[in-house]
């Protein structure tokens, strides 16, 4: 039957939402309810990118009156915020628990495919299971054959080769034997990536016999199916990445096409990416693109969107298709930005039964979801590390994820992008900065030292590349040894070619004609002040004076998925330095609000969260909310957030531009953490009104001499402090105070370099490497409070009034990160006299600093005396947990509050008490870091954060320990090994483990004490008395859980393989004794009881 | 340096580069993010100025494959960056020195955002671009005394000069284009208004064999037995200038032979009928229009180029409505209600652009089977 010359003979012109019979009939009726899976803690490969897309999947649904059911343990997320879903169940994710909120809720349908790799594998887990099937609830936006088809490696080959696609020569195995065969046959290098891990955890790529052993034996361990997929190499090919979406009338298209600058071979999370891609002809293209939809429909990608990655032979266009991911991701968030395209709202009315040509394009409101965006700029995306934070770790870049966040620029060119992108990442260079000396360019040292910089993919790699062009590299030499296409490396020697003409500027006056143009066609070119002024050894003001003085303005364009072809209604806008401006500043009262930059540990989704509520509350208040942020995960740059966004770095230069077109009423810097925190001070001189506690008041708390003054003033009580700014001085404190010492450069956040210290040896060595981090910015030296108690306190103040948010203990001692320590709220130890004697002092700061706004204060407990470590005048990490544990969205009232509004009008003048506990648990990326110590200390860890939520403390804590994937468990044996001062800490817990059925294993010194006090105990050797050993124990499985405490240097590295094994086999374990006492009580807990699921909208309402 | 004067007085001062030398235009902007090479040697840019709304255009150079004909018809090509450091395994020439020797002007470094955003609320304009240092009146001069767009008839200049068969089936990137010899498949004549070679090679690839014939030719040459079906080509300029090819056209629908007609041709179908022709704004230049199948209500991503449309309601009572743009609704297919006729506005062999309306071919080839 000819398709065409059957056409209808009454022709229906009209083109939406309408069918045959002229009804309209876009979504499906029989779904009334839905249950969302989120992605839980934020982790290395899982980041805010899926608080982004569920919160647009929730606001969709809900859009569409369809009853949205929620489950996420991570409560830093919007999309938990309680007018999200009409149910939210802030549990633990994970089949059980999932099960009993299915049983309770009886959802019709499940949509897994906007929380990530978690929520597809809780999808898979609840099919297998029969729950599904069970409770009626239907798989929607994937179904279970699609999910498998596109995860198990071994199926999507077959699939891939079905439809006539090349995947690279590979073969899937359980067992190393069969491994090593295979590897003989195709030969080195080879691929080994494990089944159904996330971010790639546990991939990587063997050079050699010896190497491939060690690595299948890792894979296979780390893969809940004990299967790996070796791969032959396709190191060094090109890297591309499509952003499909299919609906169910088979309609398909291409939201967005990503290249690689790193080639093949590093996780394409921790490559830099480009958008759109570049160096394709539109033949190659094409095919790709053909190809990518021939995938879909094999698949079956029905009604959603998914990733495909292919590899493309530089030398000879052979494609072949690398992988899939039939949901989200973090890509696809990446996509969203880059085009406008919103993919996870579009995704989610296509599992509703929408089609694509029936949901309109919000940004042009002409075009249908089915246009394909075109874009006129070019978008850059680079990984954000934390190597920093683990000087231990390698940070040779692999098929492993290492990163933790990623900055975004968009620019009209690929120069400009990839330099704003740069300063974006505040890494401290504010462009393409030097890695070696112009005076040691000669030397074959740094010669050699500048080709391993090429060789070796690392965080530093780019930068090489600039010191390799600075230095005479041709660009055919620099793609030898890196294998970055050409096309990227010549804009590099572009850029670096322009840095001398911009030098040649030296000495002569900057506001000559030629001069202007030359800073003109830098600024073009993506140049930020701040690096010109220092090609030119002046002043970053200086070239800002001359610069806007002579009419060098960036203008601001707007990202419409459509190159201009329609008018765009969404002010979504980037700078660039040409002529027609596209930004309207309105005739409302502005604020602009800075956010927090990319993701990082110490700085994360927190604080987006925080950034977004103030949005949420400026529009509330009739204000126009202007959001500036370059990290493409968040919340806070979906173009819906606020009423203006602004997807620029948040480095001063940029802000000011904006600052100067917009001329704001004021300026929020107190929800983005560190990143706003630092300009403020500049900003404020520079004319812009801060908005709530002055740059001021947040000086003096954090400059250390002042706030003592401050405290002696209020008769208040810290641990004894000094600040040194030599190591000679550090000594001399050290004499007077005693040790330990906990030691720390001024103003940073998430504990950066803090450090305790037990004698002089570690004070020098300390002094030493510290100095070079924070250079002229002394040292802080606190006398360590040894066994203290941990509290954090968030309050808000409106000048009158000054309301507790939420008293939090930590469960682990003074000395851990704050971060990195579990707490509960409220505190589970404190007296009636304690928590109001810290409320009573909260107050007291709080007024004395003047803050309007929010104010977090960190104390701790000694015998019974309240000492201040430190008070932070602004937003805090644990904002996003305490307003869900008390159910009052404390940034939003604190934005209120900065605008003038006062707390008892808004009818928030006490202490929420609650009848439930709730437990924040940190979640630390150990697991991706191979060779790293997961000992906890004063430098923060974690990337991510869990809440538990139940009546009693050891629920909420077991809750807490599952969320974060810590399987505690219900009987086995427990390995117990303690430092001396816990020795009589440990009696307690390990009788009452004994006595719930465990068994005991000790080292010797802990086992004398366990047996003296009447516990049976076996004795095991530690790792340095010979084997066989404990961690042969934890890997023939023997072991249910670690306890492992440890004093001093020496201590902690004979332990270390003890805690990497734990890891590596997922056995919890506690190397604080505060910690191993609440795994007890819940395990006693659990053991008693089984646990039970609440959604936070039915807690509230008992408050 | 290179500057370009619009009719409405706008001048835009950029860096030259490709050849040296003046040209008038109607001036467009395409959407598309790859395919400039394609783009340049598109026939139906004769006497068009076209703008890249993409940044970065010569990433991939230039190569011996990638042309819709043998040389270039585009006036002038305006871009943000001009990339003259080729990055593709392809590649052999770069876009300058491609440009250069087909004398096509070039400029780069001006804001092209505001360019395409004058011309989206302004609609397409004339314009004169010029890479020697002329004066802006000299050049304004100039602009006034092109000959207006409307009512011209740039087919004639651009037509095959006498017919020839082509023999290339689509690309791979295996064969490139290797012949294909097949004697045993139907013959169909392709009246050629400026063809892109990707229509002939799509046919050719459909399992047709192809002939092309200047548009001059008389209409009873394509009505032989031989030609088992007929392709009205895609073109350049104003269908409403053509009238002996509607004519030729009129004759061609009575004589119930298979007729595939893209573009231009399908323009030149709708007038035949008795249809309408309208001039859009600034009319449909990119890779990612979605269009509506009537039948299947399934929709296809489609490449366009053109700058006249048909009125739907102009051609209703002869014909079935089959495509339509989603975004403004203007007519992008139909199928004649007695007649073998199949017409489409968008470009199904694409080059440059998604080939998922390629399926059309097999259509025609289908009815050129069925009756051959």
């Amino acid at each position: 039957m000819l398709l065409l010359s059957n056409a209808l003979r009454k022709t229906d012109l009209r083109t939406d939402g309408y069918r045959n019979n002229g009804e309209l009939m876009p979504k499906r009726r029989d779904i009334k309810k839905i249950m969302l899976i989120g992605s839980g803690p934020i982790v290395i490969g899982q980041a805010s990118e899926f608080d982004y897309s569920g919160t647009q999947s929730c606001k969709a649904l809900k859009l569409e009156g369809i009853e949205v059911v929620l489950v996420n343990s991570n409560p830093a997320t919007i999309m938990t915020d309680p007018e999200f879903a009409d149910k939210t169940y802030i549990e633990p994710i994970n089949p059980d628990i999932l099960k009993k909120v299915i049983a309770a809720e009886r959802p019709d349908a499940l949509l897994p495919t906007m929380g990530g790799q978690t929520a597809l594998n809780m999808a898979v887990a609840l099919s297998d299971s029969g729950v599904l099937k069970q409770y009626g609830v239907e798989l929607i936006g994937a179904r279970i054959d699609t999910i498998k088809k596109a995860e198990d490696r071994e199926m999507f080959k077959v699939s891939m080769e079905k439809i006539g696609l090349k995947v690279p020569f590979s073969k899937y195995t359980h067992s190393k034997e069969e491994a090593m065969r295979f590897a003989r046959d195709i030969g080195f290098p080879v691929i080994i990536r494990p089944s159904f891990t996330l971010g790639g955890t546990g991939a990587s790529v063997a050079y050699n016999i010896e190497e491939f052993e060690d690595k299948v034996e890792y894979g296979l361990s780390v893969s809940p199916s004990h299967e790996v997929l070796l791969e032959e190499s396709v190191l060094g090919w090109k890297e591309f990445e499509l952003e499909m979406m299919r609906d169910k009338n088979d309609n398909c298209i291409v939201v967005c096409s990503i290249e690689n600058f790193d080639p093949m071979g590093i996780h394409t999370g921790d490559s830099i990416t480009i958008a759109p891609a570049q160096t394709l002809t539109d033949k190659e293209y094409q095919s790709m693109r053909n190809a990518a939809i021939k995938i879909m429909r094999e698949i079956g990608i029905e009604s959603g969107g998914s990733n495909i990655q292919f590899a493309v032979n530089p030398v000879n266009g052979d494609m072949v298709v690398i992988e899939m991911n039939p949901r989200v991701s973090r890509s696809s968030a990446l996509a969203s930005k880059a085009t406008g395209y919103p993919i996870a709202k579009v995704a989610t009315k296509l599992a509703i039964g929408y089609t694509l040509d029936e949901i309109t394009n919000d940004i042009t409101k002409n075009t249908k979801a089915s246009f394909e965006p075109t874009i006129d700029y070019v978008v850059t995306k680079i990984p954000k590390f934390a190597f920093e934070k683990f000087p231990q770790a390698d940070d040779t870049l692999t098929t492993q994820m290492k990163s933790v966040g990623e900055v975004m620029a968009i620019g009209r060119t690929f120069k400009e992008s990839l330099q704003k992108a740069i300063r974006s990442l505040e890494s401290g260079a504010s462009g393409m900065a030097r890695r070696i000396k112009r005076d040691d360019y000669n030397t074959s040292a740094v010669l050699d030292k500048v080709i391993e910089g090429l060789k070796r993919p690392s965080p530093d790699r780019l930068f090489y590349i600039g010191d390799a062009l600075r230095m005479g590299f041709a660009i055919e030499e620099i793609h030898k040894y890196t294998a970055i296409d050409p096309w990227f490396l010549n804009n590099i020697s572009e850029i670096i070619r322009y840095e001398d003409r911009i030098s040649s500027l030296r000495g002569y006056s900057l506001s000559d004609a030629e001069a202007i143009k030359i800073i003109r066609d830098a600024k073009g070119m993506g140049f930020a002040d701040r690096y010109i002024a220092s090609l030119l050894g002046t002043a970053e003001s200086v070239i800002r004076k001359v610069r806007t003085g002579n009419g060098v303005k960036p203008v601001y364009k707007v990202v419409d998925t459509c190159g201009a072809e329609f008018e765009a209604y969404t002010p979504y806008l980037y700078s660039t330095y040409e002529d027609e401006n596209e930004s309207v500043v309105s005739q409302r009262k502005r604020v602009v609000i800075l956010g927090s930059g990319p993701n990082r540990i110490g700085q994360g989704i927190e604080f987006d969260y925080c950034c977004v509520h103030a949005s949420f509350a400026l529009r509330e208040e009739g204000y126009e909310s202007i959001m500036i942020n370059s990290n493409p995960e968040t919340v806070s740059t979906d173009y819906d957030t606020s009423d203006k966004l602004y997807f620029e770095p948040v480095t001063y230069e940029d802000v000011m531009n904006i600052v100067d077109l917009e001329s704001p009423y004021g300026l929020i810097v107190q929800f983005g953490g560190q990143t706003p925190l630092k300009l403020s001070k500049r900003l404020e001189a520079a004319g812009v009104q801060v908005l709530g506690t002055s740059p001021e008041s947040i000086d003096m708390a954090e400059d250390r001499k002042r706030f003592r003054e401050l405290l002696e003033r209020l008769q208040l009580r810290q641990p004894t402090s000094y600040t040194a700014t030599s190591v000679e001085e550090a000594i001399r404190i050290g004499n007077t105070i005693g040790f330990p010492l906990i030691l720390r450069p001024s103003y940073v956040l998430g504990g950066r370099a803090m450090e305790i210290v037990y004698d002089n040896d570690e004070l020098i060595e300390y002094m030493e490497k510290a100095v070079n981090v924070s250079e002229d910015k002394p040292v802080l030296v606190d006398k360590f409070l040894d066994g203290a108690t941990e509290i954090d306190v968030d309050a808000i103040s409106d000048g009158d009034i000054v309301v507790i948010g939420g008293i939090m203990e930590h469960i682990e001692e003074a000395g851990i990160h704050s971060g990195d320590s579990a707490c509960s709220l409220p505190p589970f130890s404190l007296s009636q006299h304690l928590t109001d004697e810290i409320s009573r002092q909260t107050r007291i700061l709080a007024k004395a600093l003047n803050v309007i706004g929010l104010i977090n204060i960190q104390y701790a407990i000694k015998d019974n005396e309240v000492y201040i470590l430190e008070v932070n005048p602004r937003a805090s990490r644990t904002i996003p947990f305490v307003s869900k544990s008390i159910g009052v969205p404390l940034a939003k009232l604190a934005t209120k509050v900065m605008l003038g509004r006062k707390l008892k009008d808004m009818g928030f003048t006490k202490e929420v008490i609650t009848d439930y506990i709730t437990v924040k648990e940190a979640v630390l990326p150990f697991v991706k870091l191979p060779g790293v110590d997961t000992i906890l200390g004063p430098e923060m860890k974690s990337t991510g954060e869990v809440m538990g939520i139940d009546r009693t403390f050891a629920l909420a804590f077991a809750k807490s320990q599952l969320a974060s994937n810590i399987l505690l468990p219900l009987k086995g044996t427990i390995f117990i090994s303690v430092k001396d001062t816990d020795k009589l800490l440990i009696v307690p817990i390990a009788k009452g483990l004994k006595k719930l059925g465990f068994s005991i294993v000790a080292t010797r010194g802990t086992a004398q004490v366990l047996t003296a006090s009447g516990i049976e105990v076996r004795v095991v050797n530690k790792v340095v008395e010979g084997r066989p050993h404990i961690v042969d124990l934890i890997k023939n499985g023997e072991i249910a859980m670690l306890i492992n405490t440890t004093f001093g240097k020496k201590s902690i590295k004979d332990s270390y393989s003890i805690r990497r094994s734990a890891i590596t086999y997922n056995i919890p374990y506690y190397t604080t004794i505060e910690g191993a006492d609440a795994a007890y009580k819940a395990i006693l807990a659990l053991i008693n009881g089984d646990i039970t699921v609440t959604p936070i909208q039915n807690l509230y309402k008992t408050v | 340096m290179a500057v370009l004067v619009l009719e409405d007085g706008s001048i835009f001062r950029g860096k030259s580069f490709g050849y040296r030398g003046v040209a008038a235009g109607e001036v467009v902007f395409n959407t598309s993010m790859t395919g400039y090479q394609e783009e340049l040697t598109d026939p139906s840019y004769y006497g068009q100025i076209l703008v890249a709304t993409y940044t970065q255009i010569g990433n991939v150079g230039t190569n011996t494959q990638d042309y819709e004909s043998d040389k270039t018809y585009l006036g002038g090509f305006i871009v943000k960056e001009y990339i003259d450091y080729p990055s593709n395994f392809r590649s052999t020439e770069s876009l300058d020195s491609f440009m250069t020797r087909h004398n096509v002007i070039g400029m780069y470094g001006i804001d092209t955002r505001m360019l395409v955003r004058r011309i989206r609320t302004k609609g397409a304009m004339m314009g004169i671009l010029s890479s020697f240092d002329e004066s802006e009146e000299a050049l304004k001069f100039k602009l006034g005394k092109q000959p207006p767009l409307l009512g011209r008839d740039l087919v004639t200049e651009i037509t095959a000069k006498q017919p020839y068969d082509f023999d290339e089936p689509l690309w791979s990137l295996k064969d490139g284009y290797k012949s294909m010899h097949e004697k045993k498949n139907p013959l169909v004549a392709v009246y050629d208004f400026g063809v892109k070679r990707n229509i002939l090679r799509s046919l050719v690839s459909a399992g047709l064999r192809v002939r092309v014939f200047p548009c001059t030719t008389p209409v009873g040459e394509l009505l032989r037995d031989e030609y088992k079906g007929i392709v009205l080509s895609n073109g350049p300029g104003d269908p409403a200038a053509l009238s002996y090819i509607i004519e030729n056209t009129k004759e061609l629908i009575a004589s119930n032979k298979p007729v595939l007609g893209i573009c231009l041709g399908h323009q030149l179908l709708g007038l035949a009928l008795g249809g309408e022709a309208i001039k859009l704004k600034f009319g449909h230049h990119g890779a990612n229009q979605s269009v509506l199948n009537m039948k299947t209500r399934g929709i296809e991503i489609t490449v366009q180029n053109h700058g006249f449309a048909i009125k739907p309601e102009s051609i209703q009572d002869k014909a079935d409505i089959t495509h339509i743009n989603l975004n403004d609704r203007t007519l992008e297919g139909f199928v004649h209600k007695t007649r073998p006729v199949l017409s489409f506005q968008h470009h199904p062999e694409a080059s440059p652009g998604p080939r998922e309306a390629g399926y059309i071919f097999k259509e025609f080839a289908k009815l050129v089977y069925e009756r051959r």
